[in-house]
């Protein structure tokens, strides 16, 4: 997968460059619009990074370009400025999500893999099994070692999100929004209890552990088999 | 121009006006009263003379003998002149040195007896009396009589009085534009008092008022006005300026952790492990200033009215039970119970309305001892929603409950950055929230029992 960011800020670009890259995309980085609309152009990237003030060419400007000449790749737009005008601006001009800065890159890499993944859907699963751990989306039913887990539904609904993006740390805040339709911030560790016990339920009578926390990051399922 | 003028200007013009008007009236009546006054003089004067002569000629005989005694008396009057003729025209007498203009003469025919006109020739002014006499010797022949006094005199007297009632008149307006001035320079000194202090006014001294006990009473109500405005203003500048200062102090904690644990780091050779921990702490303070920059941002744009829900039909049920849903893993580890009653729509912004419930009920969880109960009442009237959070537990210390909406504000001080505690906004961020759907929050406590009441329009 190769993704184009466009941002003038030169540690940004960097950071996001060298974290986009660590996580498996090929990436290039333009540090201005020209530039972007330009490589955009040319490459055959399958997303687009876009800082929304940009010296000379700003953001919308560079998507009104590549629109214009028919380039339809999806876009992620960062901004430093948070309104509701902006936003709709943004995915008026066809952007696929919007993202304010400050912004933590567990967020970043996971809103990234979700326009990836978006698409045509294949075949839908209906088991999604990581090592010894099964669900059955059609049952609603969790199996560790063929033995039964209940699980709350809201349970359910966190392990197949972890199961669905396993080897990808989720942030807390995707994990509220995605699970429980909380779409801002708590102030509180809800996630954080959740997850323990959701991990008592699938981890704590059985090896190895799935479910991992990542200090700082947020959380991600994984078999150990991936993990090394 | 006018509108620019001073006020002292404006009166002091005003005050002229208004003396030169009732001075020029003045002047005007006393003018025509003097100059009446002298005309019926001359007009006494004028018949007592007639008469005179028409008794000289009932009782003269001859020409000569009229002619001797007018001379006579005459003689004494200086200033006199006297014309007789007979109605065929001949002259029996006329005053010496004198002759009475034509037009007089002419009209006489027509003008009826006793009239009275007035003409001026070679600067002098006249006014004569045309009368019609009879003679003794020839009664039935009407003798025409012309008598005229000079007024010059009185002319000049007239004349050199107006000047001095002007003259009088234009210095007392001048005066009294004068001592108008000083009036109004008087009367506005509160005016300029006040100009002072306002002077006085600045961003360290927001506490200066107005005098408003010592300024007349029709600038009383200005300056309560103003020192109003002034208490407002100190109010708003004092919240601003606690504010910043909160701020910096919320910024500088999380700063110098991070700062502090980055350069002990740095400071030696580590593992990766430790490297790693270091960063995973700094990733999580980070996240905290990120969010409280965020908070911040969304309580700024609710100050200046930026907050615009985005309304749509909610019901409140659902969004309290899907908050219970999210809390409910929380609220089973501190064994804490969650309920809800009554159920009620509402229309709003469903994210901004969902956050503003969700800060209410994580701040009650917060504040409940194990076992307690979380409990949401909904209540809906014609025209009101209401939503109410009560939580069990020792109740909030009445002192502190008119800061408890108020940024940053933490019941206890100590608990700042112990756990995930948030970033201290959550209240305000509600009240922010509520007010924008027009809203009111409140809270009251009695022991056993907090609650939170959000009161909404319907």
């Amino acid at each position: 997968m190769k993704i184009l960011i466009v941002e003038d800020e030169p540690k940004t670009g960097d950071y996001l460059q060298q974290g986009l890259r660590e996580a498996g995309f090929a990436v290039s980085l333009a540090t201005n619009g020209l530039d972007g609309v330009h490589l955009a152009l040319e490459g055959d990237h399958d997303l687009l990074i876009l800082d929304v003030m940009l010296p000379g060419m700003n953001g919308w400007q560079v998507l009104k370009q590549l629109r214009d000449r028919g380039r339809k790749l999806p876009v992620l737009f960062l901004s430093a400025r948070d309104s509701v005008e902006d936003r709709v601006k943004g995915l008026e001009l066809g952007a696929d999500d919007y993202l304010v800065k400050p912004f933590s890159f567990a967020e970043l890499l996971a809103r990234v893999r979700t326009i990836l993944r978006r698409g045509p859907p294949g075949a839908e699963t209906t088991v999604i099994v990581v090592a010894d751990l099964e669900l059955d989306l059609l049952r609603r039913r969790v199996t560790r070692r063929g033995k039964r887990i209940d699980l709350t539904a809201k349970e359910f609904g966190l392990l197949e999100l972890l199961m669905r993006r396993q080897g990808e740390v989720l942030p807390r805040s995707l994990i509220a929004s995605q699970v429980w339709d909380m779409n801002f911030d708590s102030d509180t560790n809800v996630v954080e209890v959740a997850m323990r016990r959701l991990r008592i339920k699938i981890d704590d009578h059985a090896e190895p552990r799935l479910i991992q926390t990542i200090r700082g990051m947020g959380y991600v399922l994984e078999s150990p088999a991936r993990q090394s | 121009m006018i509108r620019r003028m001073s006020l002292t200007t404006r009166l002091t013009l005003l005050y002229t006006l208004v003396a030169a008007c009732v001075l020029a009236g003045m002047v005007a009546i006393v003018s025509a009263a003097v100059s009446r006054h002298f005309a019926e003089l001359d007009d006494d004067t004028l018949r007592d003379k007639a008469q005179l002569i028409q008794d000289m000629l009932a009782t003269s005989t001859a020409q000569a003998e009229l002619r001797g005694r007018l001379d006579d008396a005459l003689q004494s009057h200086a200033g006199l002149y006297v014309r007789i003729a007979d109605p065929d025209g001949t002259v029996w007498y006329a005053s010496p040195s004198f002759t009475f203009p034509e037009h007089i003469l002419d009209t006489s025919a027509d003008t009826s007896p006793r009239s009275i006109v007035t003409w001026s020739a070679d600067r002098q002014a006249y006014r004569a009396l045309y009368t019609v006499a009879t003679r003794r010797d020839a009664p039935d022949t009407p003798m025409r009589v012309w008598v005229a006094v000079d007024t010059i005199h009185h002319a000049h007297f007239t004349d050199s009085l107006h000047m001095a009632l002007w003259v009088y008149a234009v210095l007392a307006a001048l005066l009294s534009g004068a001592l108008g001035w000083f009036a109004a320079r008087t009367g506005l000194a509160p005016l300029r008092a006040m100009r002072t202090q306002a002077q006085s006014v600045t961003a360290h001294r927001l506490s200066e008022r107005m005098p408003a006990e010592s300024v007349p009473v029709e600038m009383a109500d200005l300056a309560a006005s103003l020192n109003d405005m002034l208490a407002r203003l100190q109010h708003d500048f004092q919240r601003l300026s606690d504010f910043s200062s909160d701020l910096a102090h919320e910024l500088r904690t999380p700063i110098s952790n991070l700062l502090t644990q980055t350069q002990v780091a740095l400071s030696q050779d580590r593992d990766a492990a430790f490297y790693r921990d270091i960063l995973a702490s700094n990733a999580e303070e980070f996240q905290q200033l990120g969010r409280m920059v965020s908070d911040m941002l969304l309580l700024a744009k609710a100050e200046h009215g930026l907050l615009l829900p985005h309304a749509e039909p909610i019901s409140l049920d659902g969004e309290v039970q899907a908050l219970f849903d999210f809390y409910d893993a929380l609220a089973e580890e501190k064994e804490i119970t969650l309920y809800c009653s009554g159920s009620a729509q509402l229309h709003g912004d469903r994210l901004m309305i969902r956050r503003a419930v969700s800060n209410l009920l994580s701040n009650a969880l917060r504040h409940t001892p194990a076992q307690g109960q979380v409990t949401i009442r909904l209540a809906q009237t014609t025209d009101t929603v209401t939503l109410t959070v009560a939580n069990t537990g020792p109740g909030i210390d009445p002192a502190i409950v008119p800061r408890l909406f108020d940024r940053f504000f933490r019941a206890d001080p100590a608990r700042a950055h112990a756990e995930r505690d948030g970033t201290g906004l959550g209240l305000a961020i509600t009240r922010a929230i509520v007010q924008a759907h027009q809203g009111t929050v409140d809270v009251s406590t009695v022991p056993g029992e907090t609650r939170f009441v959000m009161v909404f329009p319907g």
